[in-house]
């Protein structure tokens, strides 16, 4: 250790100033791979979990399935989940991102199934009068109309990802968690509570812009209320 | 299948069962930290919740604390707790990690619970004569009990399931065959641990669904 035996780092303080200016880039870099599992799970988990709940409304009997298997997942603990995935990708962030689709199914499944569900029958139906075909009806009246369900779906699953992302950590692709569980092993208390408040501040900010997307996107319901 | 044999053969070897690190003992340290943290977070949380949602207040509250519950990794609440004094004393850690993990859910469901009571059925018994606390006991909770019980069952999944976790901190429960695995780089054991943990979860989430069942006919409508 270079540094000089009387600051925070040697005294192993919670908070360190010193800590923070001088391991920027690796605070950096882990945030950056924490963001970006946590970016790739959800954007993949919704490109997945938009035609699930769409089959299971276009089709009676697929509904049940698809909910129940969703669940089932949802069910598995996360580093059981992790590590069941393990022989199939071995030590990868392919595993963990894995991981996590599976997760944020459920969540996302659910919220755009109770989206699709809760349009009024009227409004399809003054839809198809006005000659809209099914294509266009899903698309410039169902899912705009079931994008504030959806969103709060999105919003739980990208909140939820940001803090299962750490669990990542026992393959060595935890983003902020390789840094907690690095530092408790070394009982580096600055380096475990910066890490951790940074993980709450990446999932705060991902929700209020989820927030801010979803006003942008439905301005109609501002004026409702 | 190099890694099914692997990992079935691992489960059927009789000394993988018996021991301080074997699986009958793992199971009773999972067992009982889901215990006792599901009690302790009921007695926290329903009480708070069941008094707020009587009064109808705090709504606010629930919602809030239920959202950053949420965003805070459970993993680095261990870890923090681990690194405090706390984290002398056994496994106190854990178990205050796993409580503030289980609260959130109980008390927004209970919350909403008391409040999705419908309200003529509130006026009717204060009309009665019925006092506040009378009003608690015999209608307003009897007909929240579902909602209440749906909270309860999601905060004993999440509290297996997170569980897990406290092996990754050094704590028991069966999260420990997969740490274990992991440190021997041995995938038969990893696999057979979250094979483990996965059908615990499965079946206490199932079990949690059959009482629910079998509960009366009212407790079936809003689950």
């Amino acid at each position: 250790m270079t540094a000089p035996p009387d600051d925070c780092l040697a005294r192993n303080e919670w908070i360190c100033g010193a800590y923070l200016s001088s391991r920027r880039e690796i605070l950096w870099d882990a945030a950056l791979q924490h963001l970006q599992l946590t970016a790739l799970a959800v954007l993949i988990g919704l490109a997945l979990a938009v035609p699930l709940a769409l089959a299971a409304r276009r089709w009676r009997w697929a509904a049940g399935p698809v909910l129940g298997l969703t669940t089932i997942l949802y069910t598995i603990p996360s580093l059981a989940m992790f590590s069941l995935l393990l022989p199939v990708y071995g030590l990868s962030a392919a595993l963990v991102v894995t991981g996590l689709v599976l997760y944020s199914l459920t969540l996302l499944v659910r919220n755009i199934l109770a989206g699709l569900r809760a349009v009024p029958e009227e409004t399809r139906q003054a839809a198809r009068g006005m000659g809209y075909g099914p294509l266009r009806l899903l698309l410039a009246v169902e899912l705009p109309l079931a994008l504030p369900a959806a969103m709060a779906g999105l919003r739980i699953a990208t909140v939820s990802a940001v803090s299962l992302v750490t669990v990542g950590a026992i393959v060595g692709y935890g983003g902020l968690g390789n840094l907690i569980y690095s530092g408790m092993n070394t009982y580096f208390k600055a380096q475990v509570l910066t890490a951790s408040v940074l993980c709450v501040v990446i999932a705060v900010a991902a929700d209020l812009l989820l927030l801010g997307a979803q006003r942008l996107l439905t301005p109609w319901t501002r004026r409702q209320a | 299948m190099n890694t099914l044999s692997g990992t079935w053969s691992w489960l059927t070897t009789a000394t993988h069962w018996s021991g301080p690190d074997g699986i009958g003992n793992r199971l009773g340290e999972h067992l009982f930290l889901t215990v006792v943290c599901l009690l302790l977070s009921c007695l926290i949380a329903l009480p708070v919740a069941l008094v707020l949602g009587h009064l109808g207040k705090g709504g606010a509250l629930a919602v809030n604390i239920s959202n950053i519950g949420r965003a805070v990794p459970t993993f680095a609440v261990l870890v923090l707790l681990l690194l405090t004094p706390i984290g002398t004393y056994g496994q106190w850690s854990t178990i205050i990690a796993l409580v503030l993990f289980a609260v959130p859910p109980l008390l927004t469901n209970a919350y909403v619970g008391m409040r999705e009571v419908d309200r003529d059925v509130v006026r009717a018994a204060r009309g009665m004569g019925m006092t506040g606390r009378q009003m608690l006991w015999n209608v307003e909770l009897p007909l929240a009990l579902p909602l209440v019980l749906t909270g309860v069952r999601i905060a004993a999944v999440q509290l297996v399931a997170t569980a897990t976790l406290a092996a990754l901190a050094g704590g028991g429960g069966l999260g420990r065959i997969i740490t274990a695995g992991f440190n021997l780089a041995s995938t038969p054991q990893v696999v057979a641990g979250a094979i483990l943990v996965a059908v615990f979860a499965l079946l206490v989430e199932s079990l949690f669904e059959a009482g629910q069942r079998l509960a009366p006919n009212w407790g079936r409508e809003a689950a």
